[in-house]
C-alpha cells in the first residue's frame, strides 16, 4: 500500500499587537499540515520503515510550503518546530516513525542549517482535534525567545485510518520576549544548544 | 469615528487532491484570510454603529488581495464566503458590519461576480469555530460548489475582539456529483442560475 498526500493546508500567522502595544515588524509563524492514508492502520507492523520515508518525503514538502508561505529566503527562517496526530485506528509508534528517523534532515535544508533538535509532539486523535506544535530556535535550543508552539486542527482529519502530519516554520520570536535567557543575537549555533 | 485595530492576520490555504476516490490532478484550492480587530463597540450598546462599515473597507480590500494572493490568481476564483465572529463582550449586530466592506472588496478583486456572497456569524469565545458557508461567484444555485470551510483560532477573539473572514474557492467539491446545476450551464445574469 501506498502513501498518499489526499490534502495539504498552509497556515501563517501574523501579529501586529499585543497587549496594545504595535509590534513592527509582525511576529509570524507559518505551519503546514499534510494528510496521508495510514498504510498500517488496524494491523501491527513490526518493520515501519515506510512511514519513516513518508516523513522524509514530508520534511522537505511541507518546510519548503512554510519558508515559502513565508516569503522569506531559507536563511531568514528562525525556529520550527513538528508533530503528528495518528487517527484511532493506528498506533503512537506510527508518528514517532514519520518525524523522527528522516523527517529533519530534509526539513533543515529548507531552513538550511538548523543546528538544534527539532521541538516535537505526538499524539492519537480524530477529525478535528487540536494539535500543538512546539517551536524553538532552529539554532540554538536555548534561545527563549523563541519557545512558543502553534495549533492546528482540520475539521475533516485525521481519519481513522489517516495521520495528519505537521511542520511549522517562524521568522521570528514571541511578540513581546522579556523573560531573558539566551539571546538570538547572542547564539553561536554550533551545538544546537547555545 | 473609530480607530481600526488590527491584532493579527492569519492566512490558511487547503490543497485537497481526493476524499476516498480518484485522485484529481489539480487539487482543489480553499483559502481564507482571518483578522483579529479590536471592536470598538464592545462592552457597551452603541445605537449608530455603520460609520465603521466605512473604517473596514480598507482592511477589506486587503484581505480580499491576500486572499487572492493565496488562491494564485483572480482568474482562478470560483466560489466564494465571508463572516465573522464576535468576542463575548460584543453583539452579533456587529458581525453584520462586515457584509458590506467584505463582499464588496472580494467583488472588486474578482472583477464583477454576480451571486450574493453567502456568510455566517455568530458571538463566540477565544478558540471558537466558526463555520463559513462557500457558493459559485456567479450563480448561487451552482450545486458543486456549495461548500464551507471551518475557521478560527485557539487565542481569538478576546473579549473586546472580532475575528472577520474572507473565503475564496477554485472549484467544486472534489467528489461532487449530487447533480443540480452545474457550472457549465450558468447563465449567470440574475446571480442565481
Amino acid at each position: 500500500m501506498s502513501i498518499e498526500i489526499r490534502k495539504t493546508a498552509v497556515w501563517v500567522e501574523e501579529t501586529h499587537q499585543e497587549m496594545g502595544k504595535t509590534i513592527n515588524p509582525a511576529t509570524r509563524k507559518a505551519v503546514a499540515v499534510a494528510v496521508i492514508n495510514n498504510p498500517f492502520a488496524s494491523q501491527y507492523k513490526e518493520d515501519l520503515s515506510e512511514l519513516m520515508d513518508a516523513g522524509a518525503m514530508l520534511g522537505g514538502l511541507l518546510g519548503e510550503k512554510c519558508v515559502q508561505a513565508l516569503g522569506i529566503s531559507p536563511a531568514q527562517a528562525e525556529g520550527y518546530g513538528k508533530a503528528a496526530m495518528v487517527g484511532e485506528n493506528g498506533e503512537l509508534e506510527h508518528a514517532a516513525a514519520i518525524l523522527h528517523p528522516k523527517l529533519g534532515a530534509p526539513l533543515r535544508k529548507a531552513v538550511e542549517k538548523g543546528a538544534a533538535l527539532v521541538p516535537s509532539s505526538k499524539k492519537m486523535g480524530g477529525p478535528g482535534q487540536p494539535l500543538d506544535v512546539p517551536l524553538g530556535h532552529k539554532d540554538a535550543a536555548y534561545v527563549r525567545s523563541h519557545f512558543d508552539g502553534i495549533e492546528v486542527r482540520l475539521n475533516d482529519s485525521p481519519r481513522a485510518n489517516e495521520i495528519m502530519v505537521a511542520v511549522a516554520v517562524t521568522d521570528s520570536g514571541r511578540p513581546l520576549p522579556r523573560v531573558g535567557g539566551l539571546k538570538a543575537d547572542e547564539a553561536i549555533g554550533k551545538d544546537g544548544l547555545k | 469615528m473609530s480607530e481600526l485595530i488590527v491584532r493579527k492576520i492569519s492566512t490558511i490555504v487547503e490543497e485537497i487532491f481526493h476524499e476516498g476516490g480518484p485522485v484529481s490532478n489539480v487539487p482543489l484550492r480553499r483559502a481564507a484570510v482571518l483578522a483579529v480587530i479590536k471592536n470598538p463597540f464592545a462592552g457597551k450598546y452603541v445605537e449608530d454603529i455603520q460609520g465603521f462599515m466605512d473604517d473596514l473597507r480598507p482592511l477589506g480590500l486587503k484581505m480580499a488581495a491576500k486572499l487572492v494572493d493565496a488562491i494564485g490568481d483572480a482568474a482562478l476564483v470560483e466560489g466564494y464566503g465571508k463572516g465573522s465572529l464576535i468576542g463575548a463582550g460584543g453583539e452579533l449586530e456587529h458581525g453584520a458590519l462586515w457584509h458590506a466592506p467584505g463582499g464588496y472588496a472580494m467583488r472588486e478583486l474578482i472583477g464583477g461576480s454576480k451571486a450574493i456572497v453567502p456568510s455566517s456569524k455568530k458571538v463566540g469565545a477565544v478558540g471558537a469555530r466558526l463555520d463559513i458557508p462557500i457558493t459559485h461567484i456567479n450563480a448561487s444555485y451552482v450545486r458543486s460548489h456549495f461548500d464551507s470551510m471551518e475557521v478560527g483560532m485557539n487565542d481569538s477573539p478576546r473579549a473586546d475582539e472580532m475575528l472577520l473572514a474572507l473565503v475564496m474557492t477554485t472549484g467544486p467539491r472534489i467528489h461532487s456529483r449530487s447533480g443540480g446545476l452545474e457550472s457549465k450551464d450558468i447563465i449567470g445574469k440574475d446571480g442565481l442560475k
